[in-house]
């Protein structure tokens, strides 16, 4: 819908779609300068925090994995991290590959989701990836047999591709079978080269020119692309591990909105995900995933939102040749759980989700009865910086239409692939000019 | 953007409190989805498409539960324009996890999740899609099984009864042959009690049955509890496994008020 008038135009747009849940973008114009800005997330909120309160600190991760139904792993091995920090739990080698593993699966599951299905469309100008499949019916199945590749994994070693069912405080309540991992080599082989068809396919996307001067904040792990565990760093200088970092980030409840908004204490806005996490730890990438970011174009940061579909498609790339390496050197965790005891104390757990890092904070009384949760998921983080962007946006986009200035506002958006359901929320986009 | 109005028949989907994971599996349908796509017009599917089309829908299907008044407001819009109206999911049929803020005091949970609670507009209560409209098919589970999903899309695209199982977890667990988790290891299990339809997933590893599917049909919930009780499982464990995703499902919350004493020994 569009209202113009001489000094003031005005956009709406019924719900932003392909994203995980339900918000409004609100952006108003007036005399050619960009007044307010605003992701507005409405998602209905569902109180995890509150609802962990009384319940058995055994049951955090299968509860918290109903935060996201896109992102559960995410959700169970962070609370198992913090559960485990907190009853000084140390898993073996052979659990914390099997949880990698799984944590892969999840990656390339949610990645070719957001790459093929929500965000591609973007570019190249379709309503969706029904409409994108007609015109390249390829690109379409290619993503699809990704995601079914990540799904499969998520149902080999969790039990079950949306909520699995195999993960526990302390490990797994059953090792797969080696036949079932080794099955899993070859899917996994073609997902690679289809992983890297998807960085060389969307590396030949048009990008708007654009430049954030974000604060990345990302996991970093000396030995590996950090995925399940690592220190927080920053691009200004952060270097805490997980309990500290949870002491750093400030929430503040906005108007308007049923999702918190975090900053770091002393540092300001920051932003977390693929861009952040390439920034910080591209010197980790795997072999191939490292050549494929060369080959397309990516220098050792990427500060342009728009070009974070080719970064994501590199972590495919990652996440593929990460699980092919674990499926290949697989061994049965024996036992599949350490034994955990209960004990009071606070623990912190933190990994990165697709989305960006996410983190968990935990007291627990002596009994294991949960008394105070605190969970900061990736899109409360990234926020302000998606705002930032949208600014942006529209400052360099004021000549464009009503309708590209929109496409454009809800592309930036997608850019940083915000999980709504995580965050808390319906999207309205409102531009008033 | 809108589509041109198809004539095949229309299939929408709407969110309502919940995951986003219920309708992920229709994404997860993968090579199936294209399939649909061509059988069906997806007329309305926000997490998927920017493009839709105006109702009314032939099917429409429901995911998340009802805790806001704009919600209240929208599935009964949903309901004038769905000629069929599938709900999918927990959250759908019972409230889901959410759904535990029905049994907290008023205000207690947003006040100790908000600093504002007064910028926050829900209901007191999270209650399932039936409570508020008719709804023709309620597909049970936290998340609902894909293979269910397309058995009830076909079926009602076949104007025929969904082949879908209302039996209980338990049943399928002995059809598949698994050694019962609950008599030969005492493990506290569901599965007696639970709805049919994940094919015995957590006891094809070991686990006990923890409830996603909600009640079946002529559930024997006392005859378990007692069960339970011989192998160990506190008045505690038991209430929390009865008040999860399916909270406010009837027969699990009659069974967990027998076991919710604030001291579990008292009993």
């Amino acid at each position: 819908m569009t209202h113009r008038r001489s000094s003031r135009r005005s956009i709406s747009v019924e719900g932003l779609s392909r994203v995980e849940g339900e918000g409004s973008l609100h952006v108003s114009i007036r005399d050619g300068e960009v007044g307010d800005v605003s992701l507005d997330i409405f998602e209905p909120p569902r109180y995890f925090e509150a609802l962990l309160v009384g319940r058995h600190f055994s049951e955090a991760p299968d509860i918290t994995a109903r935060i996201c139904g896109i992102c559960p792993v995410a959700y169970q091995l962070t609370a198992c991290a913090a559960m485990e920090d907190l009853c000084e739990v140390h898993v073996g080698d052979a659990v914390t590959d099997l949880r990698r593993l799984l944590y892969c699966g999840e990656w390339i599951q949610s990645h070719a989701l957001h790459v093929y299905l929500l965000h591609a469309p973007d570019f190249l100008h379709c309503a969706d990836a029904v409409e994108l499949a007609e015109r390249d019916r390829g690109a379409v199945q290619r993503g699809l047999e990704l995601k079914r590749t990540g799904n499969l994994i998520m149902q080999t070693v969790g039990g079950r591709a949306i909520h699995p069912i195999n993960v526990r405080v302390g490990g797994f309540f059953q090792a797969p079978d080696p036949h079932a991992i080794a099955a899993l080599e070859e899917p996994l082989r073609r997902a690679l080269i289809l992983a890297l068809d998807t960085v060389a396919w969307t590396a030949g996307f048009d990008f708007p020119d654009e430049h954030g001067d974000y604060d990345f904040v990302a996991l970093h792990h000396d030995g590996e692309y950090a995925i399940d565990s690592g220190t927080a760093r920053s691009t200004s200088g952060l270097d805490v591990d997980a309990a500290h970092l949870a002491g750093l980030i400030v929430e503040e409840h906005v108007e308007r909105s049923s999702a918190l908004h975090a900053h770091l204490a002393g540092r300001g806005d920051y932003l977390t995900g693929p861009l952040a996490r390439f920034a910080l730890n591209a010197g980790q990438l795997p072999p191939r995933a490292a050549d494929a970011a060369r080959d397309a174009g990516l220098e050792h940061e990427c500060r342009n939102p728009f070009r974070s579909v080719v970064v994501r498609a590199v972590e495919l790339v990652a996440a593929c040749e990460e699980a092919l390496r674990l499926v290949r050197h697989y061994v049965a965790p024996e036992p599949a759980t350490a034994a955990v005891r209960a004990r009071a104390g606070v623990g912190v757990g933190a990994t990165e989700a697709p989305r960006g890092l996410l983190l968990h904070e935990y007291e627990v009384d002596e009994d294991g009865t949960i008394v105070r949760a605190r969970i900061i998921p990736p899109t409360s983080q990234n926020q302000a910086s998606i705002e930032d962007d949208l600014r942006r946006v529209v400052e360099h986009g004021l000549d464009l239409s009503d309708e590209e200035l929109q496409w454009r506002c809800e592309q930036a958006v997608r850019n940083h692939d915000p999980c709504i359901s995580c965050a808390a929320h319906f999207l309205d986009l409102e531009i008033q000019r | 953007m809108n589509r041109h109005p198809a004539t095949r028949p229309t299939l929408a989907v709407w969110k309502f409190a919940s995951c986003d994971g219920c309708q992920l599996s229709l994404l997860d349908c993968e090579d199936d989805l294209l399939t649909l796509s061509e059988a069906v017009d997806i007329a309305h599917f926000t997490e998927m498409s920017t493009a839709t089309v105006e109702g009314p829908y032939d099917i429409s299907l429901v995911e998340g539960s009802i805790s806001t008044p704009d919600d209240v407001r929208r599935i009964h819009e949903v309901r004038a324009q769905s000629k069929t109206l599938i709900t999918l999911g927990a959250c759908a049929s019972a409230g889901g996890i959410q759904g535990l803020r029905n049994f907290a005091a008023a205000g207690s949970y947003t006040r100790s999740v908000y600093a504002h609670p007064e910028y926050i507009d829900d209901l007191a209560t999270s209650t399932p899609i039936a409570e508020h409209v008719t709804v023709d098919f309620e597909l049970r589970g936290c998340p609902i099984d894909k293979g269910q999903l397309l058995e009830v899309l076909l079926a009602h695209l076949a104007r025929r009864r969904p082949l879908i199982a209302t039996s209980s977890v338990c049943e399928e667990c002995k059809r598949a042959g698994i050694a019962c988790v609950l008599v030969g290891r005492g493990v506290s299990c569901l599965g007696p009690i639970t709805h049919a339809g994940c094919g015995a997933l957590c006891p094809s590893i070991g686990r006990g049955c923890f409830g996603c599917f909600g009640p079946s049909e002529s559930a024997n919930t006392n005859a378990l509890a007692e069960q339970l009780r011989r192998v160990g499982t506190s008045d505690l464990e038991l209430s929390r496994l009865l008040h999860t995703f399916n909270a406010a499902a009837p027969v699990f919350l009659a069974q967990y008020r027998r076991h919710a004493d604030p001291n579990p020994e008292a009993t």
